[in-house]
């Protein structure tokens, strides 16, 4: 017993469940909302990639992105979001094109390309950091594991005189936004590229610039959670909340619209657990969206594995 | 006067730099049930790619009605072979058959209520009305080939390219599509259909085309299929050599 309450905080409902919504709503809307809206663009995003057999192009992305940031910060000296943001994206997408490229201009498969050619960026990363470390001044926990907590730590900006919020928060709830709305405007073309590029090709559709635009977007998407959840767990986040709403049901707009519920109790549940516990609220979110996928696994109707056993 | 429904001249294709047709020319007349037969990896499926510019054609040209395929595309059904897709992806019977529809509809348009009545009527068709709402991966793989050609039916197309239609499928099915492939005809639609089984072959088309890498002959089936022109299709030289080559690549592999 002992161990335990060593090992668990004490629980108290009071500071765990009501403060964040009460006393210090402040801070903690903050952290949900980020955490809601890194979960919900990656998950709503990672659905396609996942289901046109990508899903490790996310993985890619998220490592190419250190040469990209040093890159940017040492042609625009300086710190600014805009050109950060820009050189991690454009790391992105250059990952994503090299790895077609490769693919295509050598027998070389998709997976070994997508292996050389972010390991290979990583590596000039880490050799750009090892030249010019000192000035470049790279936060490499954060790059890692991400920090959520810090959008309580920002100056809140105004948007339209409207309503006030943190400059990162607002920037990912216009990228989910961005996702949402781009998916459903391209729906059917989406779909029907990524089910059968063949009849979307005879139809003058063409799935090429639309693998670009996704892979585009899941640049842009990665880059902007970067900084909220760090290079790895932004894979649990395009990984699980398709894969889970995805044993839920066998319709993509429904699977679509569960992902957005994963986001909101992943996001809800992480951070109070994170607070209760002490502990990254990233690492929260992705171990709750984790359990979920694990009570969908086994208990979904028909695909779960309880209902496999006992038909 | 007369549309040519499917044109190819001096159409090559390769894959890697490794030429997998050489120099196909063909008229297809319009009205026509055609059967493209060969032999396993004689180019039949890259050759329909290839009209619809699925994959890239590195030399010679492809006129559908007259145009250039990008132009013609709405006038174009396709059945791809079926295990072309994944058939664990999360869409039902009903959203494939609508898949038809999105050629006509434009970026922005929406599937309206005619759009669905046309839907509902191709998979009555093929008989497949009742499977609306199941998803696609439970359906036996005749159905899958059913719920193909109700899509192709709802493109509404003047021709149509079908790669191995009967493959895997029961022989109820395989009479109901042929049954369809040939009312289609009588309303003066075009129709090719990549076919691997000779004896049905013969009763099935109203021409062949005989293809292994090369154009081996295209003309009316009582006309083509001759012990000699088959002979040269699957037994001559040309399939012994693209073995030899098959099995060289594959050790350089
Ligand atoms: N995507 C591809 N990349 C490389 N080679 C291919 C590809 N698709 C087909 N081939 C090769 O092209 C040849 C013709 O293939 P295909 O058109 O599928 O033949 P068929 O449909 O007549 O069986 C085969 O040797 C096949 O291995
Ligand atoms: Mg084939």
């Amino acid at each position: 017993m002992s161990i335990w309450s060593e090992l668990i905080p004490e629980f108290s409902f009071e500071q765990v469940f009501v403060e964040p919504w009460t006393e210090f709503l402040d801070p903690f809307i903050w952290i949900f909302l980020m955490g809601f809206f890194v979960t919900a663009a990656c998950g709503f995003l990672g659905t396609f990639i996942v289901w046109r057999r990508m899903a490790l192009v996310g993985d890619a992305i998220s490592h190419s992105v250190l040469p990209g940031l040093v890159i940017a910060f040492l042609v625009s000296q300086s710190r600014d979001t805009l050109p950060m943001f820009l050189g991690a994206v454009g790391a992105g997408v250059l990952t994503t094109g090299l790895i077609e490229v490769i693919h295509q201009k050598s027998r070389i498969k998709t997976d070994a390309a997508l292996g050389i050619v972010f390991t290979t960026l990583f590596a000039i990363g880490v050799v750009l950091v090892s030249l010019y470390g000192e000035n470049v001044d790279l936060d490499t926990d954060c790059v890692l594991y991400g920090e959520l907590e810090h959008v309580t730590l920002e100056p809140l900006s105004s948007v339209f005189g409207l309503f006030e919020a943190p400059g990162s928060v607002i920037r990912m709830g216009v990228v989910s936004l961005l996702v949402v709305g781009l998916v459903i405007l391209f729906y059917r073309p989406l779909v029907v590229s990524s089910f059968d590029p063949g009849l979307a090709r005879s139809m003058g559709m063409n799935p090429a610039a639309m693998h670009h635009a996704l892979m585009s977007l899941l640049a842009i998407v990665v880059v902007s959670s970067f900084e909220a959840v760090g290079a790895v767990l932004v894979i649990a986040m395009l990984i699980f909340p398709g894969t889970t709403a995805s044993l839920l049901s066998d319709r993509l707009p429904v699977i679509l619209g569960i992902t957005l519920v994963i986001a909101f109790l992943g996001a809800l549940l992480g951070m109070h657990f994170a607070l209760w516990l002490d502990i990254s609220t990233a690492g929260a979110i992705s171990t709750v969206i984790f359990g979920m996928f694990l009570l969908a696994w086994v208990f979904a109707p028909r695909r779960g594995l309880l209902w496999q056993v006992f038909r | 006067m007369q549309e040519i429904p499917l044109e190819t001249h001096d159409l090559t294709v390769a894959y890697d730099k490794r030429p997998v047709l050489y120099g196909v020319d063909v008229q297809v007349p319009e009205g026509k049930l055609v059967g493209i037969v060969g032999p396993n990896g004689a180019g039949k499926s890259t050759l329909i790619k290839a009209i619809m510019g699925i994959v890239p054609i590195t030399g010679g040209w492809v006129k559908v009605f007259g145009e250039s395929f990008a132009r013609g595309a709405k006038r174009v059904g396709y059945v791809p072979q079926r295990e072309s897709v994944d058939w664990d992806f999360p869409v039902n019977v009903m959203d494939v058959v609508l898949m038809g529809r999105y050629g006509r509809l434009g970026l922005m348009g929406r599937v309206s209520k005619a759009d669905r009545e046309i839907a509902e009527a191709c998979l009555d068709k093929v008989g497949m009305l009742p499977y609306a709402k199941r998803q696609i991966s439970n359906l036996s793989g005749g159905q899958q080939q059913r719920v193909f050609l109700a899509r192709a039916l709802a493109q509404e197309s003047d021709l149509y390219l079908m790669d191995e239609p009967f493959v895997g499928v029961d022989a109820a099915t395989e009479a109901a599509i042929i049954e369809l492939l040939r009312e289609l005809k009588g309303r003066g639609k075009t129709i090719l259909v990549v076919h691997h089984d000779l004896p049905t072959a013969q009763t099935y088309f109203d021409m062949l085309m005989l293809l292994n890498m090369r154009l081996v002959a295209f003309g009316p089936t009582e006309e083509v299929f001759t012990q000699e022109l088959l002979q040269k299709t699957y037994g001559g030289r040309l399939t012994i050599l693209s073995e030899v080559a098959n099995t060289v690549m594959k050790e350089s592999k």
